[in-house]
């Protein structure tokens, strides 16, 4: 793919009709329950080569363990990520660990696809429409849970939301044509739309964001992070937000994600019946705004 | 009376939380240190959504101060003091780009002074509806954007009909207030004590 662009995993065509596509994450645990931090970390971990239009094939484990913790723990870490790797239609092939003061856990997954057929975060268009497949507010809820805030309804969703693979909606998306395509991660939803965009411009419609409604709440009360405000350092000059747009709102756009949705760019005419086959699955998927063509500021969020 | 907290060595969202609780029993100034500057740009935002007036110093690399004005001007009232009284709900409604029938040019002239006026009325309302050719006002390259922000600025309400925006393909260029629809559109004219067309 060259590295001009930042796509989510890496590309390398073998033959004609065939490319494989590898991608590496790990990262400390974002909740407390051992098993669910695996199927999370797997989760995420497999997104990436869905966002690439591809299909996960095998996965290596990585892990990082302190010597003096019980290794049940990491046998449940472990359980939790090749359960989804399973979920997945992968093979586990096997792994690398290390010992280290803190936990991290995560995947290097290859997968395959058709060169002709990958997905990159370039090519969205003007008249496009952008889908997203997943509530955003996981980060918040879970920066909340840390400090005791969050309401169990709250992180019951978020962790659903987190350890459902991006697969189904991937295999509902292909369907349909798709102009360029991502998974929301650390970059956060307005993170990863730029990386989307450039040479076009994007607003975003906030009253239609799928999110976890506690999260606006968390936020709003200040339960917000470090990373958010990177992101938000790092944005600042491609961002306009209307006056309309409420402190919470514009920092769950810019809360990172673990495991978040597939952002999609598809034509405007495809939208509501992609909108229509995704929301028969059990996450709330939404068209969230539109591509135009370049103006002032990349990203108008109204 | 001036408190201190010492947020160094604690990672977001702590330090705004600690800053947060000590600002519920804090009367005058309170100090806050952290280590790093992304926690500081945290606080501030707390600061700023909270209307409360401060100050930023950086000391050393991993050392940067807040220091928070509990008790400053954010309960008298910075906010303007002419926005519309709790019982007084003046909406004002724009249907047109232009005021008045006759000649458009004339009209277009006549609609940017009549929003300037608003702005300079002791009395603000509480909203401007803004409706079919009405939503032309509000978007980016017109002349009366400057007036509808300073407006909002000062708490009046700016709402443009949402299928008007559509209509007229300018849902982004849309450059003050919020978007709304018909309902609220006549639940404002129903609820409200005055309406103003112009």
């Amino acid at each position: 793919m060259g590295f001009e662009h930042a796509d989510d995993a890496a590309v390398y065509q073998l033959t004609e009709d065939l490319a494989i596509v590898q991608t590496l994450d790990f990262f400390p645990p974002m909740v407390e329950d051992p098993y669910l931090f695996g199927q999370i970390a797997a989760a995420n971990s497999l997104s990436d080569i869905y966002a690439m239009g591809a299909e996960p094939k095998t996965a290596l484990n990585i892990v990082c363990f302190p010597a003096k913790m019980d290794v049940e723990i990491l046998g449940q870490v472990l359980r939790g990520g090749s359960e989804k790797v399973v979920e997945a239609g992968a093979v586990l092939a096997g792994g690398h660990s290390i010992t280290d003061v803190d936990v991290k856990y995560g995947l290097s997954v290859t997968g395959i696809v058709h060169p002709k057929q990958v997905y990159t975060n370039r090519g969205a268009r003007p008249g496009d429409v952008l889908i997203l497949t997943k509530p955003l507010g996981v980060g918040i809820v879970c920066t909340a849970e840390r400090v005791g805030e969050a309401s169990p309804q709250a992180m019951e969703q978020a962790v659903k939301s987190m350890t459902t693979l991006n697969k189904y909606a991937a295999e509902i998306i292909r369907k349909f044509p798709v102009h360029a395509s991502t998974d929301v991660t650390g970059f956060a939803f307005l993170g990863h739309l730029h990386e989307m965009l450039g040479e076009v411009s994007a607003v975003v419609y906030t009253e239609q964001i799928p999110h976890i409604p506690e999260a606006l709440e968390y936020a709003a009360e200040f339960l917000i992070t470090g990373a958010a405000q990177r992101n938000r350092n790092h944005l600042a000059n491609y961002l306009d937000f209307g006056s309309n747009v409420e402190f919470a709102m514009e920092e769950l756009l810019l809360d990172p994600q673990t495991s978040g949705g597939l952002l999609v760019s598809v034509p405007r005419a495809v939208g509501e019946e992609l909108v229509a086959e995704l929301s028969k699955l059990d996450l709330p998927a939404a068209i969230v705004g539109e591509i135009v063509e370049r103006k002032a500021k990349e990203i108008m969020v109204r | 009376m001036k408190k201190t907290v010492d947020a160094r060595g604690l990672d977001c969202p702590l330090p705004v939380i600690e800053a947060k609780k000590a600002l519920q029993n804090t009367e005058g100034v309170l100090e806050v240190i952290v280590d790093n500057e992304i926690a500081l740009q945290n606080l501030e935002k707390m600061a700023k959504q909270m209307a409360l007036s401060y100050e930023l110093k950086t000391v050393s690399a991993d050392q940067h101060v807040i220091t928070i004005m509990v008790d400053g001007p954010q309960e008298a009232g910075q906010e303007s003091p002419s926005s519309a009284g709790q019982g007084d709900k003046t909406v004002v409604v724009i249907s047109a780009n232009e005021m008045g029938a006759g000649d458009p040019e004339l009209g277009k002239i006549l609609m940017k002074s009549f929003v300037y006026a608003l702005t300079e009325l002791p009395q603000l309302p509480s909203k401007v509806l803004l409706y079919n050719g009405g939503v032309k006002l509000a978007v980016e390259g017109s002349d009366s954007l400057a007036d509808l922000k300073k407006l909002a600025e000062q708490g009046v309400e700016i709402l443009s009909c949402g299928t008007c925006l559509d209509f007229y393909q300018l849902k982004s260029e849309l450059g003050v207030g919020s978007v709304t629809n018909m309902y609220e559109i006549a639940q404002s004219q129903m609820e409200a004590t005055k309406v103003i067309r112009p």
